[in-house]
């Protein structure tokens, strides 16, 4: 029984993700395309429950629901265009895009219908958070001190980036 | 079994959600609007790992601790992304892709 409530829950999950990405993809409006981009993290953050990694679903939503998508709203409003309505236009490639994104997807379904994969038949640890700590702090360690360190890098980047170009904008 | 989560389902959603993604990236204007088909990019890449992780070594974490490093550098591409796409606007009063070809022959 157990087995088809998670079903149902991989079902309406992957719709409401593969639905919210499709209007990400689709709509005119970029404002509207950031807010769907929210609904199909939170979905995301929901197939992770349903995969029992509760520290990456949280971490989803802090990083991704949250700072990302206000970061990327923030980022819409600096370039705003004179009209929203069509601030988000398709180009010509689309016409190659279509086929090649489809061709894409069935070779992957092609061949992962025909992986043969060695699934475990153990059992989550009922704590999945606490068993992160030690992988990250002992085996990983130098990837996690690299990780910090472009965040660090890539913010200040960022900060001197636009703070430049704007001392040289006005003067010009 | 035959209702029970299989991986195969994950791969799927997440090869879905990568098209989809893909798609955006080729066939939209928009810089802004290619840096979100990125994200949903990364975001499927990182089902695929949470769902591998779960299926086939659940006792080792290792898929997760990839997610988490996946999750940290697409933060800081997009901070970086933004702040690429600002700058070349108030030299250029545009983000429209096709009008960036000032390093083209």
């Amino acid at each position: 029984m157990d087995n088809v409530y998670s079903l149902l829950a991989f079902v309406l999950l992957a719709g409401m993700i593969l639905g919210s990405a499709l209007l990400v993809v689709t709509l005119r409006n970029l404002v509207h395309s950031v807010l769907w981009l929210i609904v199909m993290f939170i979905g995301v953050a929901g197939t992770f429950l349903l995969l029992n990694a509760d520290f990456v679903a949280a971490v989803q939503v802090l990083v991704y629901a949250g700072a990302v998508c206000i970061m990327l709203v923030f980022g819409v409003m600096l370039v705003q265009r004179p009209n929203m309505e069509h601030s988000n236009p398709i180009n010509w490639r689309f016409k190659l895009a279509a086929p090649l994104v489809g061709g894409l997807f069935i070779v992957i379904g092609l061949l992962t219908a025909k992986s043969q994969l060695v699934v475990s038949g153990q059992e989550v640890p009922a704590q999945t958070v606490q068993a992160l700590a030690p992988i990250l702090l002992n085996d990983f360690v130098i990837p996690f001190e690299v990780a910090a360190i472009l965040l660090t890098v890539a913010l200040t980047g960022a900060l001197l980036l636009v703070k430049e170009v704007k001392a040289n904008g006005n003067g010009s | 079994m035959g209702t029970a989560l299989n991986p195969s389902y994950f791969m799927v959603l997440s090869a879905a959600l990568f098209a989809i993604g893909l798609y955006g990236a080729l066939s939209r204007k928009n810089a802004i609007a290619v840096l979100i088909s990125i994200e949903i990019m990364l975001t499927a890449v990182n089902i695929n790992l949470v769902a591998i992780n779960k299926f086939l070594t659940p006792e080792a974490f290792i898929g997760q601790i990839f997610a988490i490093f996946v999750i940290t550098v697409a933060a800081a591409e997009v901070g970086l992304g933004l702040a690429i796409i600002i700058a070349i606007y108030r030299n250029r009063h545009t983000v429209d892709l096709d009008d960036f070809n000032w390093m083209k022959w």
